[in-house]
């Protein structure tokens, strides 16, 4: 995986995949070590992502790399005209593996055929995240002790959530049975139902998510955007019909969590956090040593 | 027979290309793709003619003029059906169908105005996800581009 760039979650392997997930069980061990003290990242956010950006930066600095980089375009060269071409060419110059967060869908492809170093998509627009993927899986195979046969219920936003698509996308790789709950008008896209068809694997549409919990053994839950609705009053009624309250999980599974990508609104209450279900800070914690994980295969540290 | 006496409603040509089976309604696009309405040769053209096959279809006739394949893959895009008749002293000389490609580079633009390839100066690469009822996912934002939207550089 030496210098293998990470665009899309299907540029790797089920089996590379794996050995991220392996990988980053030893960094969960033993978070602290120096074996990127040689080594400089560049973390380019062309738009502002706190948690990736904080993830991707405190995986480095535990590992005793260096970081380099912007948080936003507006007082960089993207700002004067400068190409994406151009910025990546230069800024290859000065690092060993390039982070990079772009609104324009396609740019991490493409920054990755043009670069040098490898290139590592932290999200390019409403396309791909697949960094997320891994954590997500690694989320999953940490609180199941397996990724096989499992039942994911997906709830909210399915048609433009990227996290969703590409999990949806990874698990078809593991005999999932997917239960998918969103309003109508949000439904996952042909394009990633594809996938799922293509594995003969099964999988059910709701609109209601109170009939998918007791038999789930992941909740995934996301959030629910105003701009994607004209109408303000659908998206108030659509709003209210996602929430996860405590009292709803108290039937559920032992083996069952609650996953989010975060950030939450209002779809997961508060009251959930408190119980032993609610999984989603320590999914945003994996997402550390998942990093950590990839940036060394990729570097050839392991 | 009848398919002869049609053919004779646009004029026979000397040396050149008769694109056949075109769909009516692609008639003006293929003669954009091949950019024909700035070309000096003659160029004769029939669009809703009766074709026992497809109900109606269109035609052009280029005179001197042969086509390169990837000038004809971009016509494939619009007219899946078309045949290729290259004509020579009024006979023709080879017959062939276009074929939809594989792969489509460079000719036409992505659907998505978010894509790379409408911000940065970058050839468009598709895989033709499905050939008959066009469907092109472009190698770098990976939405589709339907035959319905198609636009060309």
């Amino acid at each position: 995986m030496k210098n293998k760039s990470l665009v899309s979650i299907n540029d790797y392997t089920k089996e590379e995949q794996l050995r991220v997930l392996e990988l980053a069980r030893e960094f969960e061990k033993n978070p602290v070590q120096t074996i990127l003290q040689d080594y400089v990242v560049a973390s380019l956010f062309f738009e502002p992502s706190t948690r990736t950006r904080l993830s991707f930066e405190s995986a480095v600095n535990r590992l005793g790399g260096k970081v380099i980089g912007f948080s936003e375009a507006s007082n960089t060269s993207v700002k004067k005209g400068e190409s994406l071409r151009d910025t990546i060419l230069t800024i290859a110059n000065y690092s060993d593996l390039i982070v990079m967060r772009n609104p324009v869908e396609g740019s991490a492809r493409f920054a990755s055929e043009i670069s040098p170093v490898p290139i590592i998509n932290a999200g390019d627009g409403a396309n791909q995240h697949p960094t997320q993927t891994l954590l997500d899986l690694y989320s999953i195979l940490k609180t199941q002790g397996t990724l096989d046969n499992l039942h994911v219920a997906f709830v909210g936003d399915l048609k433009y959530g990227r996290t969703v698509h590409s999990l949806v996308i990874a698990l078809c790789n593991f005999n999932t049975t997917f239960h998918l709950v969103s309003p109508l008008e949000l439904k996952l896209p042909s394009s990633v139902k594809m996938h799922i068809k293509e594995k003969n694997l099964n999988y059910h549409q709701y609109t209601d998510m109170e009939e998918v919990i007791p038999n789930a053994d992941v909740l995934y839950m996301t959030r629910i955007q105003r701009e994607r609705f004209s109408d303000p009053l659908e998206y108030e009624r659509i709003k209210n019909s996602y929430n996860l309250h405590h009292d709803m999980i108290l039937n559920t599974k032992d083996n069952f969590r609650v996953l989010h990508p975060l950030p939450r609104v209002t779809e997961i209450d508060i009251n959930v956090d408190s119980s032993p279900k609610a999984y989603y800070f320590e999914q945003a914690l994996n997402g550390v040593y998942v990093r950590q994980a990839l940036m060394s295969l990729i570097l050839g540290l392991h | 027979m009848s398919e002869k006496i049609k053919e004779l409603k646009v004029s026979a040509i000397e040396n050149g290309t008769v694109i056949d089976h075109i769909p009516s309604h692609a008639v003006f696009q293929v003669i954009r793709i091949l950019k024909l309405d700035s070309f000096d040769n003659m160029v004769l053209f029939a669009t809703n003619l009766e074709s026992k096959k497809y109900g109606t279809k269109g035609l052009i006739k280029v005179s001197n003029k042969y086509f390169l394949p990837e000038e004809l893959n971009k016509i494939a895009l619009v007219a899946p059906h078309a045949s290729i008749i290259e004509i020579k002293d009024f006979q023709v000389s080879s017959k062939k169908i276009v074929e939809t490609p594989d792969h489509v580079n460079g000719i036409v633009r992505c659907f998505n105005p978010n894509c790379v390839t409408n911000h940065e100066q970058v050839t468009t690469r598709f895989t033709v996800v499905e050939k008959e009822d066009l469907r092109l996912k472009c190698h770098f934002c990976e939405k589709i581009t339907r035959r319905s939207n198609i636009e060309f550089k």
